[in-house]
């Protein structure tokens, strides 16, 4: 078995280098998109319900008793079991997996939304306060900008456990960069199954440093928030409760 | 929930197995990361390359390194040590960037004073940042935890079986209870592993008891704690 | 003073946990199976199943009617596609597996011609590498069959794959992923009766995702095993093969021969003897239709049968 891990590795280049693979419908470019797509979907449907959550949470303080746990218990679902439970009910179309990652991609979104404007001083949030700021422009125009870094950083970690999902759920009958790990799989295919990974862990570092240069364009020039260096010498004055829970969106 | 009982064995089996599969990982997770923590945070250079390197693997797909590792490190096709080798690497993943960031938030007041007091290198470490970064530490490592647990499922699709058996059994015959039966067992599996996370964070931190659950940020008022205990 | 003593405890702590657990995993765990090539040469057998509901059942049934004569057995279900649980048979992390003669000779012998139930066995015998060996084959089969709808049937005259070359729509197949490469599978179809068809991969051993898709028009055919009771519920039509594309599948034992002592031969061989398609196709609708486990439908089969 030690020998077919040599081979494997060059069989697998020699497998990305063979045009045949980069053509049609069952080609790499294709599946790119279509991989690209499902994580863009999914991102999406995940953002538009879990950032006015987060920021509902984290602007307010109210709703955390329940918000929290429930993110705590979101985590704690199997996402196989899940993208299986939803199949048997909606069939082979792309909604099972579809919501399965939805509900995979919210915790750390809502956690980087509600760490984000939690991070914000309090001092802050009361000066914008004195000057006038009211309920909204406080949120819009001094937290959410303050709070940008970790806001973005949940989404980043979000996009990242989504892009390897979905190659995990292509054990239903969909396209995407999953499809050259399932169908390798059974074939002791080890060629395809390297070539594959290879792809998604690819597309995986591209999109994770393109959110790390996001969030480094977000963080308002001047402002330390999410950057840990700076953690020592920011003032500390009394935060609101956070649970313990959200410290590595926070990171 | 009489098909519970009457297989109450299989779960059970499955269920052990499943338990056993999460632990290591997320053990050695914690025990590998701690000193990757500190060299990333100690020297400017490994931080990045550490970090990188981090998130590298966490960016590899389950399925095809569990399936790969037999051929690229000579372990045998069946044996679980191959879904434990890599979940270890991805808890260590995890868990790298919040012990860096958590050793990193330790005031540099309070490291100073214990080095004043006379602590040496080791007995600061271990004694003033490894506590302090403490909650931090815990917070990761109760994520680290949901997460194995729930990674372990994948292994079936190799023939490492856990609660995620009942996924793939259930899936091929129409089999609703079967699959939920998996789902509840693998959350109450993370529900039982994040109780005793938090029950050895409060035995082992009782001074984050006092007060808001977790004041991990005012890191200048834990510190004060810490020098009067 | 009292906090450094809890910081250095407490790493302590942590440290000996991960010790003990290690040591622990080594030694306790109920999933190390280095003993496996021991267990082996110590009279235990380790038995080995497919990932599909048959192959489950079939293995339950070996170990239970073993187990009844005196050896000790133990079971890995699950394990996956037929590449990697032949990898395990090699390896020695398993000693049996419940084969199908047909796709076993093909898997052994890609260049294999025979199809007709005794020609696979007898050919089988020489294919089996080294060290292993079949035992007698049962009577009953479940082979893959190529399925359509009894409306589509009608609509296109289709009762034999000889007839999906006239069939003017373009054809789907829903199958498990390895139909891409197999003889039997889309390669298959090409060669033996010019039909060009894509490959729908359904994940489920021709479960009720692949059905669906069939009955929902996803798909034009799909590849489900014919002891499956879905064929009859849902008035399937099973196109024939008059080519012979998909040889016999005679349900065999397939056996370490280190592992295949008198008693363990004589044993099996008797299982085999009494395992006919209808008992098959009474052990699939138990899974499927009254979702009885594995190993409840194999003891039941067992005790029922004599053992």
């Amino acid at each position: 078995m030690g020998g077919a891990a040599v081979n494997s590795y060059s069989d697998a280049f020699a497998w990305l280098a063979d045009p045949a693979h980069w053509a049609g419908a069952t080609g790499i470019p294709h599946r790119l998109l279509e991989h690209l797509g499902y994580t863009g979907l999914t991102l999406l449907i995940a953002i538009a319900i879990g950032l006015p959550v987060g920021l509902y949470i984290g602007h307010t303080g109210r709703g955390r008793e329940i918000v929290v746990p429930f993110t705590g218990a979101l985590r704690a679902l199997p996402t196989l079991g899940l993208v299986i439970i939803l199949a048997l009910g909606l069939g082979t179309g792309i909604l099972a997996p579809l919501i399965a990652l939805v509900i995979l991609a919210l915790p750390p979104i809502i956690a980087g939304a509600y760490a984000g404007l939690q991070s914000v001083d309090r001092e802050v949030v009361d000066a914008a306060r004195s000057v006038g700021f009211t309920g909204g422009g406080v949120l819009w125009q001094v937290e959410v900008p303050l709070a940008l870094p970790l806001i973005v950083g949940g989404i980043r970690s979000a996009c990242l456990q989504v892009i390897a999902t979905w190659t995990v759920a292509a054990f239903l009958p969909l396209g995407g960069l999953g499809r050259f790990l399932y169908d390798a799989l059974p074939n002791q295919d080890y060629a395809q199954l390297l070539a594959g990974s290879i792809l998604v862990i690819v597309l995986a570092l591209l999109a994770d440093g393109l959110f790390a240069l996001v969030q480094r364009l977000a963080t308002p020039k001047g402002v330390a928030a999410g950057r840990t260096a700076d953690i020592r010498t920011k003032t500390h004055s009394p935060t609101r409760k956070d649970p313990s829970w959200l410290a590595p969106e926070e990171a | 929930m009489s098909w519970l009982v009457s297989n109450w064995s299989q779960v059970s089996q499955y269920g052990l197995a499943h338990l056993w599969l999460s632990i290591p990982p997320i053990v050695l997770g914690f025990v590998l990361s701690v000193p990757l923590g500190w060299v990333a945070n100690r020297f400017a250079l490994t931080r990045g390359a550490l970090l990188t390197i981090g998130g590298i693997l966490y960016a590899i797909p389950s399925l095809p390194l569990f399936a790969l590792l037999p051929s690229l490190i000579g372990t045998r096709i069946l044996d679980p040590i191959n879904v434990e080798i890599a979940l270890t690497l991805y808890a260590v993943a995890l868990m790298l960037r919040t012990t860096a960031d958590g050793l990193a938030a330790v005031s540099g007041d309070v490291k100073l004073s214990a080095t004043a007091v006379g602590f040496g290198a080791a007995r600061r470490f271990f004694g003033v940042e490894l506590p302090l970064a403490g909650p931090v530490l815990l917070a990761g490592l109760r994520v680290v935890s949901v997460s194995t647990v729930s990674l372990v499922t994948v292994g079936s699709v190799i023939g490492v079986n856990s609660l995620g058996y009942f996924f793939i059994d259930g899936y091929q015959r129409a089999f609703y209870t079967e699959v939920w039966v998996g789902i509840v067992g693998t959350v109450l599996i993370a529900l039982v592993f994040d109780t005793l996370l938090v029950l050895l964070g409060r035995a082992l931190m009782p001074w984050t008891r006092r007060g808001a659950g977790g004041r991990r940020r005012d890191a200048l008022a834990q510190s004060r704690w810490a020098v009067l205990r | 003073m009292a906090r450094t003593r809890r910081g250095l405890t407490a790493a302590a702590g942590a440290l000996a946990l991960a010790a003990l657990v290690l040591t622990g995993c080594s030694n306790g765990n109920p999933l190390a199976d280095d003993t496996a090539s021991k267990k082996a040469s110590s009279g235990s057998i380790t038995i080995g199943s497919a990932n599909f509901p048959e192959s489950e059942i079939l293995a339950y049934i070996y170990s239970d009617a073993l187990s009844d004569a005196g050896v000790k057995t133990d079971v890995k279900a699950n394990i996956g596609a037929r590449d990697r649980y032949i990898a395990a048979l090699k390896g020695g992390e398993i000693q049996l597996v419940p084969e199908y003669t047909g796709n076993l000779l093909q898997f052994f012998d890609p260049k294999a011609t025979a199809t007709s139930s005794d020609d696979v066995y007898a050919a089988l015998h020489g294919a089996v590498p080294k060290g292993f060996e079949v035992l007698d084959q049962a009577p009953g089969q479940d082979a893959d069959s190529y399925n359509v709808t009894k409306e589509f049937s009608q609509k296109y005259n289709v009762t034999s794959l000889a007839d999906l070359k006239n069939v003017s729509v373009p054809l789907k197949v829903a199958a498990n992923p390895e139909f891409a490469t197999r003889p039997y599978g889309i390669p298959g179809l090409k060669s033996f009766y010019g039909v060009t068809a894509t490959l729908q991969p359904i994940n489920d051993g021709g479960g009720p995702n692949t059905l669906k898709a069939l009955l929902g028009g996803d798909v034009q055919v799909a590849d489900i095993y014919s002891t499956d009771p879905s064929i009859a519920k849902n008035h399937l039509v099973t196109l024939a093969d008059p080519k012979n594309m998909i040889a016999a599948q005679n349900i065999v034992p397939l056996i370490a021969s280190d592992a295949a002592s008198t008693k363990v031969k004589a044993t099996l061989n008797k299982v085999s003897a009494k395992l006919t398609t209808d008992e098959l196709s009474g052990l699939l609708t138990k899974s499927y239709d009254d979702k009885q486990s594995a190993d409840a439908i194999a003891k039941d089969w067992v005790s029922t049968n004599g053992f």
